[in-house]
């Protein structure tokens, strides 16, 4: 029971990290219908910005508090990756939206195989390791639960909410979900759709280079090929719950997650994609738009 | 009255420029601070540390003014004039004079893949032809048939398939494993890992037929992270990420053997020297035969009714029900022969390299086939084709630009660049000419006569 909970806190922390991809996702494809295959390595950027500004801060002001540390590391880090997913919208979508399906999902493709080899162009090919950051560990009869986890499931939450109440309370959200409904209706009620887009854009990367930041915390190393798994769990995860939908990112994410942890404790550590991946296949064969998708209907 | 307004929207366009370049510049100064600006590496205490690079970045943030100056004071006028000067004239963008060479295109190209062997022994000798006939010839014609095979799925089916590679992994493990277990020969195994990849196809097909768009196409690349993560854990077959080495060459029909010690060794029975670039040049021809094989069948299926189903598919699959055209039997016919052709590809790719590793089939030769089908035009064989040339070819070329060590400086290696520059290519294709490289669709259905039609008249299907 006691290796059970543990598992189950392991998971969680993973699919927290999941989750905050997996809205990036979501949020891209709801709101233009297209798979951001570059998301993945917008959360690998945000994990090299947290650690480049983790060794600036490290040389310049030696005994700064860890938490304030961790507080610059995060915001640096989602304002460049929102920088970033601005510029590449601005670039590789943008002039593609109207056009063919395929061609900004090729693009997409594009930029992912480019932000990759940049940063291993940049900054070499080798990981990067970084010492841990938070070391605090707690004991709750045989389980162990470090302070990491708890930060992570808290950052999580705390994020989550402040998102919620962005996308349904604010005009902002409003425009958002407007757009997502119908683009052109939006626009003609005076909705500014390439201003709502950017900014799915930069709230999708910021939300990613959190996830990214607390990957590096959590892992403690940062490579420039870090992107493509996370991110393809992540994505699974975003197609699991049911893709456009934001609770559903959530749950998907922290579904992946539970799944990985506990079937490596359970089963194999070597076939746990194997797992999450076959799970994936098997709930879409029963729900063919994931577990909180909407059914798509079309009308002749 | 022309005139007067060209001159006042002059000084305009230089001031718009001139902002746009500033603002181009302090973005890519944000954008690049950290990760250019910054160089992070280990010390010999292997611990992180960093070092400026202002130099680099001033250079980065210059190529981004000077790219956006540029872009709309001078090229963005110059399109909308070129734009405006079209539509007054009226004249469409396809002309019905076409060149010698636009015509005959298709023999011309067929006949120099004949001789390109020849003409490369002849030009660069037996020794120097070996790269041109292999890095070049060979690779670029594995990825053409692999780019052909998916544009059955893809570009005719349309059924996005972002798993493609699984298929390819399943013809080179089938034949690596059977050579060296069973001992087998590469002109049995050849159909054999063929028709096991479909099979494999319609397995894979089974689960995902109710699935459409991009739910289709994660499961896909789902599957095919699943075949690779199988391959690399099942270590008693597969010898896991070791791979498996030392797989059987192909034969000369059974008549004659490329292996140097066999007593029927090939070019001592031509009395020709000892040399691998005789068995290169005959890996060639195989793997054009496939080529013709698979784009003969492409061809001739699109006039049969499977080909027009499948097409129908692609373009309204209610419609499609509604005719009585059984879909399950159209998307895993689609399935099974795209993946019949990526085994063909797959078994021919282990008998060439000889060594066959998880690492060769991962997402990201998905995403180039992918690539290459949507960059030359989804259902155009002959755009395929020049994608595969361009993208392939052209990144095998930098392998061999020796001449950049010298503008660069010794510590420049070009290899490191070829993916970067891949993903550049796909980008700036895909903004240019998102229908692809060939605009223009041959109608399998028409009436009185064959005429060619715009890329964008045909869907891309959401199945």
């Amino acid at each position: 029971m006691e290796y059970f909970i543990q598992q189950l806190a392991n998971g969680l922390t993973l699919g927290s990290i999941y989750g905050l991809v997996a809205i990036g996702y979501t949020m891209v494809y709801g709101i233009i219908g297209m798979i951001n295959f570059a998301h993945g390595d917008i959360f690998m950027l945000g994990g090299f910005a947290a650690l480049i500004v983790f060794l600036i801060l490290t040389t310049f002001f030696a005994g700064i508090p860890v938490a304030l540390a961790l507080l610059v590391m995060l915001i640096v880090a989602m304002l460049m990756t929102g920088l970033w997913n601005w510029t590449i919208e601005r670039i590789a979508y943008r002039p593609l939206r109207g056009s063919f399906r395929l061609a900004p999902l090729i693009t997409a493709i594009g930029m992912s195989i480019v932000l990759s080899n940049f940063i291993q162009v940049t900054q070499g090919p080798r990981n990067k390791p970084i010492p841990p950051l938070v070391t605090e560990v707690y004991h709750i009869g045989n389980i162990t639960i470090s302070l990491k986890q708890i930060l992570i499931v808290v950052i999580t939450s705390i994020l989550l909410f402040a998102f919620w109440y962005i996308v349904n309370k604010t005009p902002l959200g409003r425009a958002q979900r407007a757009t997502e409904q119908d683009r052109k209706m939006a626009a003609l009620l005076g909705v500014d759709v390439d201003k709502t887009i950017s900014i799915t854009f930069i709230m999708g990367a910021a939300l990613a280079a959190v996830a990214g930041s607390m990957y590096l915390m959590y892992y403690g190393v940062a490579s420039f090929n870090d992107g493509f798994i996370p991110g393809v769990k992540a994505f699974t995860a975003a197609v699991l719950g049911g893709i456009g939908s934001l609770p559903g990112a959530v749950l998907g994410g922290l579904l992946i997650g539970l799944i990985e942890s506990l079937w490596s404790a359970y089963f194999s550590i070597a076939y746990k994609d194997v797992a999450t991946f076959a799970i994936l296949a098997i709930v879409l064969i029963f729900k063919p738009t994931g577990i909180l998708g909407r059914p798509e209907v079309e009308k002749v | 009255m022309a005139i007067a307004s060209e001159n006042n929207v002059q000084p305009d366009v230089m001031a718009k420029a001139i902002k746009e370049a500033v603002f181009a510049g302090v973005v890519a100064f944000c954008m690049f601070l950290l990760f250019v600006g910054i160089e992070t590496y280990q010390d010999i205490n292997n611990q992180l540390v960093w070092r400026t690079r202002w130099g680099l970045l001033a250079v980065f943030v210059a190529v981004a003014v000077v790219g956006r100056f540029v872009t709309v004071a001078f090229i963005k006028p110059h399109l909308d004039k070129r734009k405006l000067a079209k539509a007054k004239t009226g004249v469409l963008d396809i002309s019905e004079e076409k060149s010698f060479f636009h015509k005959h295109f298709l023999k011309i190209a067929l006949v120099f893949l004949l001789c390109y062997p020849f003409l490369a022994m002849m030009i660069f000798g037996r020794q120097g032809s070996l790269k041109y006939v292999d890095n070049f010839g060979i690779q670029i014609l594995i990825y053409v048939m692999l780019a052909w095979g998916l544009n059955i799925v893809v570009g005719l089916a349309g059924l996005l398939d972002l798993g493609y590679v699984a298929f390819y992994a399943v013809g080179a493990y089938s034949y690596a494993l059977l050579s060296s277990y069973f001992g087998f020969s590469f002109w049995l195994l050849l159909p054999m890992a063929g028709i096991l990849a479909a099979l494999w196809g319609v397995i894979l097909g089974f689960p995902v037929l109710r699935l459409r768009g991009d739910y289709l196409a994660i499961v896909t690349l789902a599957f095919g992270e699943i075949i690779r993560l199988v391959l690399i854990n099942w270590t008693d077959v597969t010898r896991g990420t070791f791979g498996i080495s030392g797989i059987a060459k192909a034969s000369f029909f059974g008549i004659w053997s490329f292996d140097v010690g066999a007593a029927n060794n090939f070019n001592k029975a031509w009395g020709l020297p000892s040399s691998s670039v005789y068995y290169k040049m005959f890996l060639f021809y195989i793997i054009l035969a496939l080529c013709m094989l698979t784009a003969y069948v492409t061809i001739r299926l699109r006039r049969m009714p499977i080909g027009r189903a499948w097409e129908a598919l692609r373009e309204d699959e209610i419609a499609c029900r509604s005719l009585g055209i059984n879909t399950v039997a159209t998307k895993l016919t689609a399935f099974a022969t795209g993946a019949m052709f990526g085994g063909f590809a797959g078994s021919f790719f282990a008998a060439r390299q000889g060594f066959v590793s998880p690492e060769s089939f991962v997402f990201l030769e998905s995403a180039v086939i992918l690539a290459i089908v949507v960059l030359g035009g989804m259902g155009s064989l002959t755009g395929i084709a020049i994608a595969a040339v361009v993208m392939v070819g052209g990144t095998e070329l930098l392998r061999e630009m020796e001449f950049l060590k010298h503008v660069f400086g010794p510590d420049f290696t070009p290899e490191l660049y070829r993916m970067l520059l891949f993903g550049l290519a796909m980008i700036i294709v895909m903004l240019f000419k998102p229908r692809g490289f060939v605009g223009t669709r041959e109608p399998t259905a028409f009436l009185k006569e064959r005429k060619a039609v715009s890329g964008s008249f045909t869907k891309e299907g959401h199945g």
